[in-house]
Formats: structure tokens, sequence, C-alpha cells
């Protein structure tokens, strides 16, 4: 094969805390479409950041056709050629295309003139099927249609490495079939493109090779004609934690608390994000729900707690209708809830941790009466919930925002507890945390599954999941696609369905089976 | 590495600098009334201790300085109601002019009633009138997300003109030779005031609503769920608080407040609806309100000195010294305000190297 369009070597960039990118190695051909697989905070989205320029390493070095790549901003990478699509569009919304074309554009006289760009967007559209019309407002047009503003953005700009970010998370399955086949053609046309995905169809459906990232390393460059999904979660996940995942001793497994009937709901954008999902949650057991983020996680914890509309099906708590119920109402019926969103959602970083945990009980009559808030009370409950817990903390009556991670977890973890909750969501509880935190959050969870609680543990952790669950669902697509008892889990296979390929029947859950 | 200049967050802001601040944007806002001043040719400590002793060195002056500061308070109480929730009402103005219009109404129909029923009539009436006036931008805040800044803004406008053209049409007193004015209440309709001085009972009411605000944001239940909303609309909904009811009934409370200004100025100082009723009050009532940190106690205090401002621009007129002076110096102290918040927020860091 020819020399690499692009070759990074050695590539290093540190965040505080974590090691995003350890030494990546990474060659991209001219004319290949290229996947980079990987789990969330795998180092994905930083190695493709670097390329762009938006990251500077702490070490390594890239050359582009040859000549090395001085880092510096985004305008030097666009320079040499590299154009990076995100996930959110960095498009002007009131602007035309047209206009939008034109951004951050150096070239040619002071007055602007749109003659030219009509040309080149033609061009585009002769060239590759990426229709556009340069007179739209941004605003006007549908998702598809801005990414394809943005891709053609970057051909405008001479870009021939094109990296997408997620490109199909935002598409109708119609759009992502589209998006393939201009990928197809720019790639015909000698462009390199570079897409970050999680779902296993669409790197067999479109790439020819694949990058395997885990833990900020390079697991395993191949060629997709040559691969095995198998070996593709072997690399993602780690063979190892398929092998010997740890297991904590079972609690005893208790009364239906929960269920979802056949619940459907909308997501933020008002498209579906649950699709017919069905569970049944018992007393005293930890149901664990493994997935790639963005697959109906949030909505489903949103449902249970009643901060999202349920549209169509049923849920009941504790043997009683309670579909669409108020928040507070569920509150006070004994749901709790550790959101994804630790400080801004569950914890509010202005106020102090006796106002925090005041957040879910300033109602009740051992806190306030009717008008007046009894703030002593309030104090000592948090002093001796501190104390219990073991919360790390400069003063009651400072601002939680200057706390730790783990330690704002855990004083979240206790409000909710505190509350005596028959059911509790927790979502990515040990997201960010330590090894100490994670471990003592861990043992908060089976605590309170040992008194009875039931627990729906939402994590994209595999390990966590398979430590603490009793129950594992997998969740793709807003749907729950496979619910195993712990002793049945099969981790390989949990990874496939995780990325949308059922291996029983061995088809895809979504677009056309191979 | 070059010089940067960056701004750090600070964690904590220091509690003496929260004192501080405020203290000193005033006297930079000073210093540069002085230099324009100066510039103009007048002697900046001779026009400045004109204003202070035109303001506070007589019993007059004095007392026209806490009749400014009564309405000054009354709607700074109401604004600093909504701001606590970060609902920006913007609209004290307005809300003061549908209160002093409403309350109007009751000695313009009904003259002969006795003081016992009309002044707590005139009050009720005040009250629901600016709270109702501030509803309106809070149902389209609540349900459609329409920005108050600009809704309270614009109703402003309408309830000066409203009040315009019932003063020159339906309401204009027929004795009164043709103009703008409507007919004197009668004695029942004037709220009592303290010796001769022209201060009235209004500030009694301010000094009550004071005390009770603090009440309510400290240490209520009601201001708990204020305070949270504030903070974080989305831990807010998460803690099963409703967002839309406490707009509706904060903005109420922040207008009724602020008609209730309305009211205390037509009943207390005017006798009468006329058009120019406030100089403004509702807008440097945002200022004081944003002064004092929106503590009530404060708000009482930074208001009189606001009064004191205005009486002492109007006393330096008679040394040719415009009255806008004082207006002037209004804006240079929000101005320097509002800049040395960001410095009690951000730490400025000069030329340290960047931590890759």
């Amino acid at each position: 094969m020819a020399q690499p369009l692009v070759q990074m070597r050695g590539i290093v960039k540190k965040f505080p805390g974590v090691v995003a990118n350890d030494h990546v190695d990474l060659d991209i051909y001219a004319g290949e479409i290229h996947a980079l697989l990987g789990e969330n905070g795998s180092g994905k989205s930083t190695i493709m950041s670097v390329l762009a320029g938006l990251y500077k390493p702490d070490a390594g070095e890239i050359l582009i056709a040859g000549a090395p790549f001085v880092f510096g901003s985004p305008r030097e990478a666009i320079a040499a050629g590299v154009g990076m699509v995100h996930q959110h569009f960095k498009l002007v919304e009131p602007f035309t295309v047209a206009q939008n074309m034109q951004l951050g554009e150096r070239r040619g006289s002071f007055l602007l003139s749109d003659k030219g760009i009509r040309e080149e967007i033609k061009k585009f559209e002769q060239r590759f099927g990426l229709a556009v019309d340069p007179d739209a407002c941004v605003w006007q047009l549908s998702v598809g249609e801005k990414q394809r503003v943005e891709i053609v953005r970057m051909l405008y700009r001479g870009s021939n490495v094109l990296i997408l970010d997620e490109p199909t998370a935002v598409l109708t399955p119609q759009e992502a079939t589209e998006l393939f086949v201009n990928m197809k053609k720019m790639a015909a046309a000698g462009c390199a493109v570079v897409f970050i995905t999680h779902k296993m169809n669409e790197v067999q459906e479109v790439a020819d090779r694949v990058t395997v990232l885990r833990g900020g390393r390079v697991s395993g460059t191949m060629l997709c004609r040559e691969v095995h999904a198998q070996e593709l979660v072997w690399l993602m996940v780690g063979r190892e934690i398929i092998m010997n995942a740890e297991r904590c001793p079972r609690g005893e497994c208790g009364a239906e608390i929960a269920s979802l009937d056949s619940v459907q709901a909308l997501n933020d954008s008002g498209r579906p994000g649950l699709n017919c999902v069905s569970l049944s949650l018992r007393s005293g057991q930890i149901f664990g729900i493994a997935g790639v983020s963005g697959n109906g996680q949030k909505e489903l914890a949103e449902v249970l707690t009643g901060l999202r509309k349920v549209t169509s099906g049923s849920v009941k708590f504790q043997c009683k209708p309670v579909t669409n119920l108020s928040p507070a109402e569920l509150i006070r019926r004994g749901i709790g809830y550790v959101p994804e969103d630790r400080l801004g959602m569950g914890l509010v970083p202005g106020l102090d941790a006796v106002e925090n945990m005041l957040l879910k009980s300033y109602t009740h009559p051992e806190f306030s009466g009717r008008w007046l808030i009894n703030r002593q009370a309030a104090e000592a409950a948090t002093a001796k919930i501190v104390l219990q817990y073991n919360v790390k903390l400069a003063s009651l009556t400072q601002p939680v925002r200057s706390m730790s991670g783990g330690n704002l977890q855990k004083l979240l973890l206790a409000r909710e507890i505190a509350g005596d909750p028959k059911l509790i969501v927790v979502v990515y509880p040990a997201r960010g945390l330590d090894v100490g935190a994670t471990e003592s959050i861990h043992k908060l969870l089976m605590e309170l599954r040992d008194r009875g609680t039931s627990i729906l543990l939402i994590s994209e952790d595999l390990d966590e999941l398979m430590k603490l669950s009793d129950r594992v669902g997998v969740m793709f697509g807003g749907r729950i696609v496979g619910n195993f008892a712990i002793e049945e889990v099969d981790l390989e296979e949990v990874g496939l369905l995780m990325m949308g390929l059922f291996r029983n029947r061995g088809e895809h859950i979504h677009g056309n089976g191979r | 590495m070059a010089m940067a200049v960056k701004f750090e967050k600070r964690l904590n802001p220091s509690a003496a600098m929260n004192l501080a601040v405020p203290l000193l944007s005033l006297l930079a806002a000073l210093l540069v009334g002085a230099v324009f001043l100066a510039l103009t040719g007048r002697d900046p400590g001779e026009v400045y201790s004109a204003m202070f002793k035109g303001a506070l060195g007589s019993s007059y002056g004095l007392s026209e300085t806490v009749v400014k500061a009564i309405p000054l308070m009354l709607c700074a109480l109401g604004i600093s109601a909504a701001f606590r929730m970060q609902l920006w009402n913007i609209g004290a103005e307005g809300q003061f002019y549908m209160g002093a219009f409403a309350a109007s109404w009751l000695p313009l129909t009904f003259p002969d009633l006795p003081s016992l029923v009309m002044l707590p009539g005139m009050v009720a009436l005040g009250c629901a009138a600016g709270g109702l006036w501030a509803l309106a931008p809070a149902l389209l805040r609540a349900r459609w997300k329409v920005n108050e800044i600009i809704t309270t803004l614009m109703f402003n406008y309408l309830a000066i003109l409203w009040v315009d053209y019932l003063v020159y049409g339906p309401w204009k007193d027929p004795k009164g030779f043709n103009f703008p004015l409507s007919a004197q209440f009668s004695p029942a309709a004037a709220l009592p005031t303290f010796g001769d001085s022209r201060i009235h009972v209004g500030l009694v009411f301010a000094i009550l609503l004071a005390i009770l605000f603090w009440i309510l944001f400290e240490k209520s239940r009601w201001g708990y769920e204020i305070k949270v909303i504030g903070a974080s609309e989305s831990a807010a909904r998460y803690a099963g608080m409703d967002i839309r009811r406490n707009i509706y009934l904060v903005m109420f409370l922040s207008g009724a407040v602020c008609g209730l200004a309305g009211m205390t100025e037509v009943s207390g100082i005017a006798g009468r609806l006329q058009p120019g009723l406030s100089p403004g009050y509702g807008y440097t009532a945002i200022i004081v309100a944003w002064l004092s940190k929106l503590h009530p106690a404060a708000i009482l205090i930074v208001a009189v000195l606001f009064g004191a401002l205005q009486v002492g621009g109007f006393f330096v007129q008679t040394m040719g010294v415009p009255a806008s002076v004082s207006s002037m110096l209004q804006g240079a102290v929000l101005f320097f305000v509002v800049g040395g918040e960001f410095l009690t927020k951000y730490r400025i860091v000069i030329g340290r190297k960047e931590v890759a």
C-alpha cells in the first residue's frame, strides 16, 4: 500500500486526572473509510480532536502527506487539509448556507461574493451527491441537511481528510444510508474519511478498516472484511473483563416494586426516545442497564422519576398506576434518583450542604412547619449524615461546588438514602470517581439493596454492572434488546447487543443483515 | 510564554469583598462625576458639599430625601423578589403606574368613602393592579419562554401611556383649566403623614415589607424554593418543585409591591393621578436592588442614599448645575458596581504560565 496520508505517532494527551490518549499510533490512507470504535471515554474523540487541531498533544507527532504537522489551531489543521464535523454542528443558524461557507474564509477580496461559492457547491453536488441549497437559512434545515452543509464546508475549504464524529447519532436510518453512500463517493474520489462510531453494523457496512481504542490505547487495527464482530467486542471491552468479571454476593430478591409496560417516550429533540420498553423491578434487586449512552437510558430514568412524560404505555409503582405523576408525588411515594448530572441537577452548586440536604425533604414536618424551615433541625440532620457516610467537606455552610466529585456523589446518594426510597434510579454513579470513592459508592448501593430497596442501575461500565447487578438489561435504540439474570449473562452477547447486533440470530437490530 | 491576562473564577468570594466592592464603586462613581464637573468648570468639592447639605443638611432636605426614598424602597423590594428567582423584572415602572391608576380609581369614583375604607381599598387595588400587570409577562415566560426582560420593559410604556390617556382624556379634571390632571382626591384618600413633613406611612409599609421579605427569603419554605429555582432550574424540577406556579406567584408579588409604591405616591404625595408621577423610580430601583445584593435591609439604606442623590441634584440646580448630574452619578454607580461584581467573582491573573 502507498504511504499513509496521515501518520499519527505516539500521541499522548493528558487531562487532569486521566490519560485520554496513551501513545496512540494511527495511519489513515487516502481513499479509505476508517472507523474508530470504542466505548465512551476510550479516547476516540480526543485523538480526532488532536488531529483537527483542537487539542495540543503532550507528546507525539503527526505527518500529513509526509510533512510534519505543526500543532496550533484548527486553522493550521484546515490548511493541512483536515476537516472535522462535530456532533454539535458549528453553523451560524440565521445565516444562509453560502454565508456559512464563507465563515473563517481568508482568501478572496474584501468584498464577499458568493458567486464562486455557488459554483463550488454545485460542483460538490455533482461529484458526491451532496445536495445543499446555498440560499437556504441554516435554521430551516433538517439535521441531516445541516450535516451535509458541514461536510460541504469542509470540502470547500479543501479538506481531504474528513473526520465525522458519531455522524449517525443524530440521523434517521434513511439519512444514515444516504450519508454512507456519500462517504463512499468521497473515499472513491481520494479523500480519507474517518468516522467515530459505537455501532457495529456501521463498521461492517461502510468501513474499509477499523481501529479499536480502549482506555486511551489502540487495542487493534484491522481490515473490516477480515474481522469478526466478536473479535471487535473483545478488543473494545477487554477479553480479561469478559473472562474474569468480579461478582458480589447476591441479595434476596423480593416482590415486584415497579414495572413498565410498553412505555414510549420522546427524547429532548422530540424524536422517539423510548420504544416499547417493558421492565419489572423487584425489591432487594439491582437491575443493571447496559448500553452506550444516548440509547434511551436518560429517558428511562426520567420516565420513572416523573421528569419526562410517557406518551403511551404504563408505569406501576407498588401495584398502583403512577404513569405521568408529578416528580413531587413520586418522591413522596418513595422513588429516589441519583441523576447523571450530579452538580446542577442532583445538587445545587451555589447552595450549602444543609440546603442541598433539604432539596427533597424541605416539606417534611421534621424540617419545616407550615411556613418556616427549621434550619437547626436540618443542620443537625446534615451533620449526622455527613458523619455517617464519611462525606468530607470544609463546612456545612459553604457552597458545595468546591467539594470533590466523590464526596458530592456520597452526599447525593446519602440524601437519597435518607429519604428511605423503595426504588432508587442511579445513573452512572461512579463516572469520574477515583477507585476509593467508587468502592464506597458501590458499598452503599449493596447495603441499600440488602435493606430491600429496588435499584435501577444505569451504567456504561460493564465491570460495575457485572459486579453489582442481579439482572442486566441492554438498551439500544430506545429499546431493551436483552434482559438476563446475572448467572446467564454472556458479556460477549451483551457487548454485541450494545452495538445493535444479535448474535444468536446473526442479524443487525437496525440496518440490513449480512 | 507571552504575558497573558486571564480571569480565574474565585470559588468563594469573601465577605469583606462583598462589602468593599459596592463602597469602592460608589467612590469611583463620585470620582468620575468630579472629573466631569471639573471639566465643565465647576469645583466638584463645592458641588458635592452643596448636594450633601441640600439633601441631608436640613430637616426639610432630610424629609424630602426620605420622601424620594419611599417609592425606591418599595420598588426595589418588589424587584428583589423577582431577581431572587432570576426573573428579570424590569417592569417596576409600569407596575408602579398601574398601581397608581387602580388606586386612583377608588377616590375618583367614590369620593365620599371614609378613610378607613378608602385607604385599605386603595392599597388592595394598587397591589392587585401592579401584580396583575406583572402576571402577563410571567404567563408568557412560563408558557412559551418569552424573555421577561423585553416584555416587562415594553409593558412599562403601555402603562405610562395608559395613565397619560386617562389624565388627558376621560379622567381629566373638568375644573382643572385643561391641565392633564385628574381631580384632586378627597382628604380621606390621603395617607397620613408624620408631623408636618411630607413623609407618609408608605415608609412604614416599606419597613414592614423589608422585615417580611427577610423572613420570607431567609427562613421560609417558599423562600427556599425560590432560592433553589433561581440557582438551578433543573435541580428544582428534580426536587419536584412547581416552577411555573412559582413564576406566577413571584412575579405577582413583585408587581404588587411595585403597585403599592404607585398607590403610596398618588395617595401620599400627589393627591391626584398625573403624568410624570415617577421620575423613573422603577428604573432607579433596579440599581438600588442590585447594589443592595437583594438584601431587604440594605435596600432600605441604599434607597435613602439614592433619594439623597436626587434631592441633592435638585438642590444644586440653584447653582446652575443641571439636575441630570444626579442621574449621571446614578449611572456611574451602577456601571462601577457591575464592573466590581466581576472582580468579586473573578481574580485577575497576569502572566502566569498556562498549565497544559
